[in-house]
Parts: C-alpha cells; sequence; structure tokens
C-alpha cells in the first residue's frame, strides 16, 4: 500500500511539473501582452522600465525558472491587469465557483438516482425510454445553448428568475456566499441547474445500468426467493452496489465540472473562477491564466490520486501491487 | 476496404450495404440520417442557395439592422429568419455558418484519426519503449477536460479556423490512439497474422495490409460519433470568442453574437443558428450512436 502510494505521488509530482513546462511555454511564448498593457502614447522609456519591472525582457528559460522557484514559495506571480498576486485573485473567486459545483452535484444525485432506479428497474416502460433519451440529449447539447435557453424561458419569457450575476451574498465562515440568502438563492439556480445536466445524464445512465444488471444477480434472486419486500431489495441491496461507482465517477468529474464551469459563468456572467480565466484569457494576463492552469491541474491530480487511493482501501476486489496505474 | 472483424456478419454482403441496412432500420435513425444529409447538402450549396453573401460587407446595410423573421428591408429583400446588428439575412449566416462548423468538425475528426490511428497502431506493432511512451501521453493528454486543454491553447496562439482545428486534433487524437492500440492488440494475437509473422513477411507489409485494415473498424465507427463532439467544441470555443475569426462566422459564433439581444427579446439572432447547431449534433449522434450499437463497439 505505501510503496503503490508513493508511486502514485511521484506520478502525480511528475505529471505537475510537465504542465507547468507546458502551459509556461504555451502561454508565454506567444504574444506580447505589453502592447496590450501600455497606451502607444508612453514614452520609449517608460515602456522600457515597465517590461524590466515585470521580468519580461529576461530570456524564457530565465522566466520559467524565477517562476517555478516562486510558485514553490506559493506565489505564481502578479496579474498584469489587476496587479495583485495572481493566485489571490483566483483563490477569492474561488468560493462563487465551489458553490456552483456543490450545488450542480447535489442536483445531479438527488435528481438522478431515483430517475436512474426508475429507468434500470423497468427498461421497457414509457417513462424509461423518455428519460433515456433524454440524457442523450443532457450531454450531447452544448453547455452554452442549454444556459442560454435556460435564461430565455425562465428569465426572458416567465420572468421567475434572475438572468446573471450572484446576487446578495453573506459571510459565512470567513467565505462570502450565495448559498444563504434567498436572493442568492435565486441566480445560483439556473447556472447550477447547467451545470448539473451532464451530471445529472450521467448518473442516470450509471444507475440505471447497474440497477439493471443488479436484478439479475443471485443475491438478488435469493432476496426475492426469501419473501423481503421490493422496496427493501432494492434500498438495501442494490442501491448500495451501485453507489460505489457513481461515487467514483462524480469524484472523477469534480474536476471537470471546475473546468467546465468556465462555460456556464460566461453565459450567467457568474464571478467564479471560470470566468476569470475566459476575462483573463481577453486581457492577455498570462500570469492568472497559467495560475488557473495550475491550480486546475493540481486539484485534478489531487482528486484523481485520492480517488484511486479510497478506490482501492474500500474495494477489497482491487490489488494494489506496484504496477502503473 | 475489407470487413472489419468485430463485424458479427454474413461476410459477403459489402460494408456499404450493410451500413446503409443499418441505418434504414429504425425510424428515428432513418430520420435523423435524412435531415443530415439535408444539412451537408446545404451547406455545400450555401454559396448557390443563400439570398446573401453574408461575408460581403459592401452587400449589407445597416439599416436592415435587428428586422424580425419575415421583414422587408430597404431594398425590399426578405428576411425569412430576420437580420442581425449588421443587417445581415440571418437564413444566410446560418448556412454559411453551416459550412464553417461541418468543415472544421470533419477536418479535425480526420486528422485526429490519422494521427491516433498512426500512433495506436505503431504502439501495438512495436511494444516496448514506443508502446509506453505513447501510451503515458495519451493517459496525460486524457488526463484534462478538453474544454481547458482547447481554450488555453487557443488563448496563447490565437483564434482562427485552422487553429481551432488544431485545438481539437490535439484534444482528440488521443482516444483513437487507444482505441486503435487496443484493436490492433487484440488482431495481432490471431492466428493468420502469426503466420504472416513465421512466413518471413516484412513488418511495414504485416502492418498495413494485414493489422491496420482489420482492426481500424471499431475506431471509424467511434469517429463517427466524435464529429459531433469536435463540432460541439468549436462551437464552444467560438462561443467563447478563441474560436473561428469574426470574419468566418461559425454557428457558435452566429449564437454568440446574438446572446447579448437574447435578452431584450431579440431572440432570432441567436436561437435560428442554435436550432440549426442542434439538429446538426442530434442527427450526427442518433447515426453515429446507431453504427456503434449494431457493429457492437463499446467506446
Amino acid at each position: 500500500m505505501t510503496a503503490y502510494i508513493l508511486q502514485r505521488l511521484i506520478q502525480s509530482v511528475l505529471v505537475l511539473l510537465a504542465v507547468s513546462v507546458v502551459v509556461f511555454f504555451a502561454v508565454y511564448g506567444i504574444g506580447d501582452p505589453i502592447e496590450l498593457l501600455v497606451s502607444p502614447q508612453v514614452s520609449q522609456a517608460e515602456r522600457l522600465a515597465l517590461i524590466k519591472r515585470l521580468g519580461l525582457d529576461l530570456p524564457v528559460w530565465q522566466q520559467y525558472l524565477t517562476f517555478m522557484g516562486n510558485a514553490l514559495k506559493g506565489d505564481l506571480g502578479r496579474s498584469f491587469v489587476h496587479g495583485v498576486s495572481a493566485i489571490e485573485l483566483i483563490l477569492a473567486r474561488a468560493p462563487a465557483t465551489f458553490e456552483l459545483v456543490l450545488l450542480a452535484m447535489s442536483m445531479a444525485i438527488a435528481v438522478g438516482v431515483p430517475l436512474g432506479l426508475l429507468a434500470g428497474l423497468d427498461p421497457e416502460s414509457r417513462p424509461s425510454r423518455i428519460i433515456m433519451a433524454g440524457t442523450v440529449l443532457g450531454y450531447s447539447l452544448p453547455s452554452f445553448w442549454k444556459g442560454m435557453m435556460l435564461i430565455l424561458l425562465f428569465a426572458v419569457l416567465l420572468g421567475w428568475l434572475p438572468t446573471a450575476g450572484r446576487g446578495e451574498t453573506v459571510t459565512v465562515l470567513g467565505i462570502q456566499t450565495s448559498l444563504f440568502t434567498l436572493d442568492g438563492l435565486r441566480h445560483l439556480i439556473l447556472p447550477a441547474l447547467n451545470l448539473a445536466i451532464p451530471i445529472l445524464a450521467l448518473v442516470i445512465r450509471l444507475v440505471a445500468a447497474g440497477a439493471a444488471e443488479a436484478m439479475t444477480q443471485d443475491y438478488v434472486k435469493y432476496a426475492r426467493a426469501k419473501g423481503v419486500r421490493a422496496k427493501r431489495i432494492i434500498g438495501r441491496h442494490v442501491l448500495r452496489n451501485i453507489l460505489i461507482p457513481v461515487v467514483t465517477v462524480l469524484g472523477i468529474e469534480f474536476g471537470s465540472l471546475v473546468a467546465f464551469s468556465t462555460i456556464t459563468e460566461t453565459v450567467f456572467a457568474w464571478p467564479g473562477m471560470g470566468k476569470l480565466l475566459i476575462d483573463s484569457v481577453y486581457q492577455l494576463d498570462r500570469p492568472v491564466v497559467v495560475a488557473y492552469v495550475l491550480l486546475a491541474t493540481l486539484l485534478f491530480v489531487t482528486v484523481n490520486f485520492l480517488v484511486d487511493i479510497l478506490y482501492a482501501a474500500l474495494d477489497p476486489r482491487v490489488k494494489l501491487t506496484g504496477e502503473m496505474a | 476496404m475489407s470487413v472489419p472483424a468485430s463485424i458479427p456478419t454474413e461476410a459477403d454482403t459489402p460494408l456499404r450495404r450493410k451500413v446503409l441496412q443499418r441505418i434504414n432500420s429504425r425510424p428515428t435513425t432513418r430520420g435523423a440520417a435524412i435531415l443530415l444529409g439535408i444539412m451537408v447538402l446545404l451547406a455545400l450549396l450555401a454559396p448557390v442557395i443563400a439570398p446573401q453573401n453574408p461575408h460581403d460587407l459592401a452587400s449589407l446595410s445597416v439599416m436592415d439592422n435587428r428586422l424580425a423573421p419575415g421583414e422587408r428591408g430597404m431594398s425590399g429583400m426578405l428576411f425569412l429568419l430576420g437580420t442581425d446588428a449588421q443587417g445581415r439575412d440571418m437564413l444566410s449566416a446560418i448556412l454559411y455558418g453551416l459550412r464553417t462548423s461541418l468543415m472544421v468538425g470533419l477536418a479535425a475528426t480526420a486528422c485526429a484519426l490519422a494521427i491516433g490511428i498512426a500512433a495506436g497502431l505503431a504502439a501495438a506493432q512495436f511494444g516496448g519503449v514506443v508502446d509506453a511512451v505513447l501510451m503515458r501521453i495519451v493517459d496525460f493528454m486524457l488526463g484534462f477536460p478538453s474544454i481547458l486543454v482547447a481554450l488555453v491553447l487557443l488563448a496563447s496562439i490565437g483564434r482562427g479556423v485552422d487553429k481551432v482545428i488544431l485545438a481539437i486534433v490535439l484534444v482528440q487524437w488521443a482516444q483513437y490512439a487507444r482505441l486503435m492500440r487496443a484493436a490492433a492488440l487484440v488482431e495481432r494475437r490471431k492466428e493468420y497474422i502469426e503466420a504472416a509473422v513465421n512466413f518471413g513477411l516484412p513488418t511495414r507489409y504485416i502492418m498495413f495490409t494485414h493489422l491496420l485494415p482489420n482492426s481500424v473498424g471499431s475506431v471509424l465507427v467511434v469517429a463517427s460519433i466524435s464529429i459531433a463532439g469536435a463540432i460541439t467544441l468549436e462551437a464552444t470555443l467560438s462561443f467563447l470568442g478563441v474560436g473561428v475569426p469574426v470574419t468566418e462566422p461559425s454557428l457558435g459564433l452566429l449564437i454568440a453574437n446574438g446572446f447579448e439581444f437574447l435578452l431584450s427579446g431579440e431572440y432570432w439572432i441567436s436561437v435560428f443558428p442554435g436550432i440549426a447547431l442542434v439538429l446538426l449534433i442530434m442527427s450526427l449522434n442518433l447515426v453515429g450512436d446507431r453504427l456503434r450499437r449494431s457493429f457492437n463497439v463499446r467506446s
């Protein structure tokens, strides 16, 4: 076990290093931020002073070494546009993104598990067919389009919910959140629903497939033969067995939900990390882009690492050999 | 082309007829295939049938801006689907946008397929270090959400049709490489390949005349669904403003351009391109999914 964990750790660090090199050179190698930051009227001397202050006159590899040295100290550079630490800028936006992601996940589980059971236990019925056809729509339609249609329906035509922004926030345990005000929740529903739809489709499919398979297993037949009621069979036996893969997949999907929130946040003008990323891309604010990608990579790597270890620890059938995962 | 080994079949029906039979066997799939055919035809014929050339600024009149569907412009021209903020006929813009979206999706999928098949075949044939290195790269690529990789790449190289294609190829080749490797590894264990090896046939000959044609089928079937994925990715990138340039708008960019007017009730500027995009993606998905199921390929 320890050897396996150690090996996965080394692997994770290598991935992070590789990403830092690729991203740094991809983002810093091309495009000149000075052109965007300085108005053409500024004198040459001021221009050069700014280049020097930002360290843009050094060779790229030297910029990378400086960057990595600082990164290890938790400093991923200063935003060219806002003039503050890139990492602080991103972390200040993090609560907005995470509340969106958490609510989306909760919605996906709360709605997806019952619908998945319904579709899996009686796959030939009409509601089941409609649910399964809906899941195809759910993950094949572009997220930005679904978001726009939600706005058109619930905000423009029906006028029930606001179209954009985060609404009123309160500070809970030092974190600004929209989860505890009525206005905040009203702003949160549409973006969270939009983010939840593909995950909801995934949960329904996983649960339906799991339930259909579980019903043919011997333990279910045995429980039936014993005269256990259907409700109890599903609740106690079937559901427990399907939830393991569902939880694993949701764990892995957590990272990509954070990445996908970029689209939802753009559509709903939600001031989270994804919106910050897009804005920084437009403004060629390279330190923020690089810092975002590295933080996102750190998140993916950590989540995958934890899921692997947890999965191995929970399921005795998974053997922890020294092999590469 | 010979019949992929994964198909459980009457070996003498030609592949093309078999594909058509599978598509025809269900009404929804048949409808989707017909719709897809019509859209491809419309895209190809766009310069001939579009009422206006939407890229030609001289033919646009700003006076005609944001006309509702069915209204007539200053020159008496009928705008069936309305006009956008520049006075551009939406029907023409959609036809040309369909063309750009389809072209990007097909070109990206074709390039990604070529790279993925080559990499997967090489990994399966040579094994050892080649296999290990290639598959580590594949694992690395598949470890990140495609939207993020493409977004960051385009953020650094700028927008453009060729650049969007490059970004989509970069995020899609890895899945084909993995599939191709798996299919080729299964095929390599078969007796006829063993016989060819023992017979002393050159490795290159075995790779290209035996291994490739007999294991590529499942990869091609999966690619038919991935075209929809490529078109979705392009639309999303263009919507976010890092995709195709404003001079050559795809459906995604048209939708983005109309977004600000959606809130004030001028729905047609983004809703009609959106409907075209949805129909395109859904029909590609339905046809591709039917092919995948009938050829029994797991993606």
